[in-house]
């Protein structure tokens, strides 16, 4: 199926919104979490339309890009150019991914997630 | 000046840390399933917009435009303490799909390969991507009702698969099946990670695979 025939619409400008850009202004992990800053609390409704969705799903909520692009029901691609935007700006606020670098902080991420799911 | 957001929840701005775990398979073989039965949250979907050529998102010559499409990855999470969440992202059906496969799996824990035993060739192309992406896998064969049941060891076989390699019978739809085929992931990551520490202590010299 074309995408002009898609029945959701939606897609056909994706990057409306983003005015075209495509390219984020830092890489951003799929689980990577933000929170809404206190900046984002105050300022973010006058960032437009979908910045100010996006700091409110954030607000005094850990949530993931991944959960962000899905509630926003923006693509991923488009969702990641807009929450960098604003880690950028200060109106949230970027928190670690699992890192690949250190073995010793890597275990001990894997020991946590292992004992998080035996007391499930 | 940051700070000031998290004030009004009584709390220092600690450092949240992410992990995800991988789930992968042939289309209807039980990944959604699966991470329904342990998601604290329905498994909610993201999409991501490509070319159909697959040549990969992003692209400003291509998208949007004729030719794009869309690839669907259904997730689910599971907050484990107030710093540390798991996320479970099934992987997109089509395996033709393979860019996006590699964001999925950078970082990640690791993975669970799901099988059907009717259609046991659906899973060779995730297993032989994990193991050249070297990430810990695990081969979980879904119970269908009315599926043959074959010995682990047969499915071994068919999938050749390494010994190390844990493999396990589930049933995608109960949590308590979900929960320790997530525990033995994690368990055989954390075996995987101590013999690749001992491998670099060692200083670089190969130990046994």
């Amino acid at each position: 199926m074309e995408a002009g025939q898609d029945p959701r619409g939606a897609l056909v400008r994706p990057y409306a919104v983003t005015r075209g850009r495509t390219e984020p202004q830092r890489d951003i992990a799929l689980e990577a979490i933000l929170l809404c800053t206190g900046r984002g609390q105050q300022e973010a409704r006058f960032a437009g339309r979908d910045k100010h969705v996006i700091a409110s799903i954030c607000d005094g909520r850990a949530q993931s890009l991944a959960e962000i692009a899905a509630y926003t029901r923006l693509p991923l691609g488009v969702a990641r150019v807009l929450v960098a935007d604003m880690v950028a700006e200060g109106l949230l606020a970027l928190h670690e991914v699992m890192g690949f670098e250190d073995a010793d902080g890597r275990m001990e991420v894997l020991e946590r997630v292992l004992s998080g799911l035996r007391r499930l | 000046m940051d700070s000031a957001g998290y004030s009004r929840f009584g709390r220092p701005p600690t450092a949240i840390t992410s992990a995800k775990i991988v789930i992968a398979g042939g289309f209807g073989v039980g990944k959604t399933t699966l991470v329904g039965s342990v998601s604290e949250i329905e498994p909610l979907t993201t999409e991501a917009v490509m070319t159909a050529a697959g040549a990969g998102i992003d692209d400003s010559s291509k998208v949007p435009g004729k030719g794009t499409t869309t690839v669907a990855m259904d997730f689910g999470r599971i907050t484990m303490a107030q710093d540390l969440v798991l996320y479970l992202f099934g992987t997109p059906g089509q395996t033709r799909f393979w860019f996006m496969w590699d964001e999925l799996i950078r970082g990640a824990v690791g993975a669970v390969v799901l099988v059907d035993t009717r259609r046991v060739t659906d899973s060779f192309a995730p297993i032989d991507f994990f193991e050249s992406r070297r990430l810990p896998y695990l081969v979980a064969v879904n119970c269908f009702d009315g599926a043959p049941r074959y010995a682990a060891e047969e499915v071994r076989e068919a999938l050749a698969i390494a010994p190390e390699v844990p493999l396990m019978l589930c049933d995608a739809r109960q949590r308590e099946s979900c929960k320790s085929v997530l525990i033995t992931l994690v368990e055989h990551a954390i075996q995987s990670l101590r013999l690749e520490m001992a491998r670099s202590t060692r200083g670089g010299s190969p130990v046994m695979r």
